[in-house]
């Protein structure tokens, strides 16, 4: 199914500043407690780190950033025709007593999340795990509600939102796709 | 992703393309390994049975591993004690095991083919953990991760797998994926433990260890079983340990990065010297530890998806 874009959301000056200002509300709500980002693979990493170099900015120190692959956690993988490709975890600081912030790109149903949860409390136990992500585009599946939210995005189900990064795409921004019928 | 099969039976039936797909998987199970709690949930639910017929400690207990850390329940079978004793067929004993629904059959088995027979009459994943002089698939495919991590590629390098070829389902399955991957393979060894055709695989055939191992990357040593001696195709131990065994000084004909490797276990002092063995060229353990790795990766790519049970 091939799909057309609908909507451009955030160009890349917006992009920045939602980054920008949940990096001053992660400082912020850590009240000087050691804060660690584990950004989900393999947007969710790209964003992680960035906004670890923002949180330098606004502070001394910059947080340690890690790598969450979460296939092996996934609640669908009998369901699948084909198996997804597993990319491996890299934290390499102890998860344990830190505010550990997970970073996504796209929040949809929560499974991801879901997931997420239970490959970081396999690691070791946080002092709190909180959640931030670029768009929230509603469609929950389980009760899961993030912390920071670069931005929310009322969408129909047949919708997709692609976060374009220029790490990996050339440029910032985020589109609606639907389908082109 | 190009992983599709239902069973893993031989090196000679897979392409690069899905080794590549089972060494890329297999790097991302290394990580479990080093948690302080050793377990993903991704198998629960899921049966594995070892099906052994034949002794083994490393790969039986690798794939038991394997398949805990992924939560799976493995259950282990093994000839002895069991109703193979009381004169059972393969067959209908795997059957039995069928009717209880397992996910993936691991089997070893003295019988060259009998993975692929049961493979063949069996719904769920077969994986050949060796069957007698035919293949070994996880152990190359472990080399072959081994080899990767401490060369970086595996394109170009040279491989010299010296000893026992004839009789070494290592051998064998070496050979596939190594040629397969673009290595360059030379065998070594006396005439007698050579198969005639060898050739016919791509390998080249030396007779002298001094030469063979000289241009390697990469050394394979063979064990050597001692019932080889008391069929006559070599004359003793002692002297196949001098002139085929690997001792310091014939290391010295070896590049300085060579790696040394073995399949296990050891007879030291005849193929491998002590000294060799425990020296920084051996990368024994490793392949040991990337054992565990790799049949975690092959679990989970025939037992994870809809089509192992679906099939």
């Amino acid at each position: 199914m091939t799909q057309r874009e609908k909507a451009q959301v955030l160009d890349d000056v917006a992009l920045d500043r939602a980054l920008t200002r949940i990096a001053h509300e992660i400082v912020e709500q850590a009240a000087g407690e050691e804060v660690a980002l584990v950004g989900i693979k393999t947007r969710g990493v790209t964003l992680a780190r960035r906004i670890a170099d923002k949180i330098a900015g606004i502070e001394s120190a910059k947080p340690p950033v890690g790598a969450l692959d979460i296939t092996l956690y996934r609640d669908d993988l009998r369901l699948r025709a084909e198996q997804p490709v597993v990319r491996g975890t890299e934290i390499a600081f102890p998860v344990k007593g830190r505010i550990v912030v997970l970073v996504d790109d796209v929040l949809f149903t929560g499974r991801t999340i879901r997931a997420a949860l239970d490959a970081l409390m396999d690691l070791g136990r946080p002092r709190a795990i909180r959640l931030a992500v670029l768009i929230d585009r509603g469609h929950r599946e389980l009760p899961i509600r993030p912390d920071y939210i670069g931005k929310n995005l009322p969408t129909s189900r047949r919708e997709s939102v692609a976060v374009m990064l220029r790490e990996h795409d050339g440029s910032d921004g985020v589109v609606i796709l639907e389908p082109a019928t | 992703m190009a992983w599709k099969r239902k069973d893993l039976v031989s090196m000679q039936d897979v392409e690069a393309a899905e080794i590549r797909d089972v060494l890329d998987t297999a790097e991302s199970m290394r990580e479990i390994a080093t948690r302080e709690i050793k377990k993903v949930p991704t198998l629960r639910g899921k049966t594995v049975v070892n099906l052994f017929y034949e002794a083994s400690t490393r790969t039986r207990t690798s794939f038991e591993i394997a398949g805990k850390w992924l939560s799976a329940d493995v259950v282990n079978f093994s000839s002895s004690g069991s109703s193979a004793e009381k004169g059972e067929s393969l067959l209908d004993t795997a059957k039995n095991i069928e009717a209880m629904s397992p996910d993936v059959v691991v089997v070893r088995h003295k019988a060259s083919g009998a993975p692929a027979l049961l493979a063949r009459q069996l719904k769920c994943a077969v994986v050949n953990a060796g069957d007698g002089a035919h293949e070994h698939p996880t152990q190359a495919l472990l080399d072959l991760l081994t080899i990767r991590q401490k060369k970086g590629h595996l394109e170009g390098l040279n491989v010299t797998i010296v000893g026992d070829v004839a009789h070494s389902r290592v051998a064998r399955s070496d050979i596939h994926g190594m040629r397969k991957m673009g290595m360059t393979v030379t065998v070594a060894g006396p005439p007698t433990l050579i198969p005639a055709a060898c050739q016919e695989l791509g390998v080249k055939v030396s007779h002298r260890l001094e030469e063979a191992i000289a241009h390697a990357d990469v050394v394979m040593m063979l064990r050597l079983q001692h019932e080889r001696m008391l069929a006559g195709l070599i004359p003793s131990l002692r002297e196949y340990a001098r002139v085929w065994g690997l001792s310091l000084d014939k290391l010295r004909h070896c590049r300085p990065d060579v790696l040394i490797m073995h399949p296990g276990p050891v007879n030291r002092g005849v193929e491998l010297a002590p000294e060799v063995a425990d020296s920084q060229y051996s990368v024994i353990l490793d392949q040991v530890a990337n054992g565990v790795a790799v049949r975690m990766a092959v679990l989970f790519l025939l037992a994870g998806s809809a089509g192992s049970a679906a099939a």
